[in-house]
């Protein structure tokens, strides 16, 4: 990879890392949310006595919410299954340009 | 309206959004049941065309060469990878971005309501995350709306000439921007506030989702410079094939 563009992608990389990162060392007490329903907190201040008419199918078959640490995972296998995709196919990449460079 | 008005529009949002008090709010998209009955059909028929155009759109991209199915593959584990980031934003509490920026750029907003979908439903059905029923709605905002936008912006951008990395990331932010927009639109359609009606309502919406959003938006129109920068070093033969670099 050309040396310019290395640089550009440390450079982007730190301010991505940047910008997630201070909030929570700025933003003292903040909860930085566990549920991820904020939507249905304001239709339930705009609409009172709202009820979802419908539960996600993974709750009924459960009978609960999902448990905040198995979400995590899932959310985690979902994230290994995508970078899986991306590593392999760009490893390929990468090694080819190696051989087309011999 | 143009694509130039419109990205002004979008961009005179996020700019008001970005000055609203803001409760500490996170979320993504409609949730399972939060959308009445008919509002659910109602998108979900809209969105019909585009996921028949977007398949079509893949047929043709992998009947022409093969190995397009690679970036492809690529665009749909980007959009995979980025959906499922919960991250911090200045407003005290965490969102998700949606990823569908890359795909857009390189095989149009079409394509990607098909990879905008799949996502979707893995969310919904193994997350409960989004949902069933908000399926339609979600897959308008996230798979059709906002990759539109972020093909405009890539488009005008081209069209002035603007660095190419730029306009990139111009394409990525915006459209995960409007995504947000769309869906606080979606939500005060259903939703009109007594006092105020549907505007009021998506005001409410917007001052809730989006300054959470602005930061976010940022930070996956970098990542989707990243990724571009990555694949315009490894991988030009496909990106030619797909049309995105020039000459064959």
């Amino acid at each position: 990879m050309k040396r310019a563009d290395k640089r550009t992608i440390t450079v982007i990389m730190v301010a991505v890392v940047l910008i997630a990162a201070i909030p929570l060392f700025i933003l003292k007490g903040a909860e930085f949310g566990g549920s991820d329903d904020a939507g249905s907190q304001v239709v339930e201040s705009i609409e009172k006595d709202f009820e979802p008419w419908f539960s996600p199918v993974l709750e009924s078959m459960l009978g609960r919410e999902l448990p905040g640490e198995v979400e995590s995972l899932i959310f985690c296998i979902q994230t290994g299954i995508g970078v899986g995709i991306i590593a392999f196919l760009l490893g390929r990449f990468v090694e080819r340009k190696k051989w087309e460079k011999k | 309206m143009t694509r130039q008005q419109k990205k002004l529009f979008v961009l005179s949002i996020a700019f008001a959004a970005a000055f609203a008090i803001v409760p500490g709010a996170n979320a993504m998209h409609i949730m399972e049941g939060y959308l009445p009955l008919q509002f659910c059909i109602a998108w979900g028929v809209i969105c019909i065309p585009f996921l028949v155009m977007g398949f079509f759109s893949i047929q043709n991209k992998l009947r022409e060469n093969r190995k397009n199915i690679t970036i492809l593959a690529m665009s749909g584990a980007f959009i995979f990878v980025i959906s499922s980031l919960k991250i911090p934003s200045v407003t005290g509490s965490c969102s998700h971005m949606t990823g569908t920026g890359l795909g857009a750029i390189l095989f149009g907003p079409g394509a990607v309501s098909i990879l905008g979908i799949i996502v979707l439903v893995f969310q919904a059905v193994m997350l409960a995350h989004g949902g069933l029923t908000s399926l339609g709605a979600n897959t308008f905002s996230m798979a059709v709306a906002g990759p539109f936008l972020s093909y405009g912006v890539y488009m005008v951008c081209k069209k002035c000439k603007v660095n190419r990395r730029v306009s990139v990331f111009l394409a990525a932010a915006l459209g995960d921007v409007f995504t947000y927009c769309v869906t606080s639109f979606q939500l005060a359609v259903a939703y009109p506030s007594e006092s105020g009606g549907m505007l009021a309502s998506a005001g409410k919406f917007l001052a809730v989702f989006a300054p959470t959003q602005l930061p976010l938006a940022m930070i996956e129109g970098l990542l989707t410079t990243i990724i571009m920068i990555t694949l315009e070093n490894y991988a030009q033969p496909e990106l030619r094939d797909v049309g995105y670099l020039e000459g064959k």
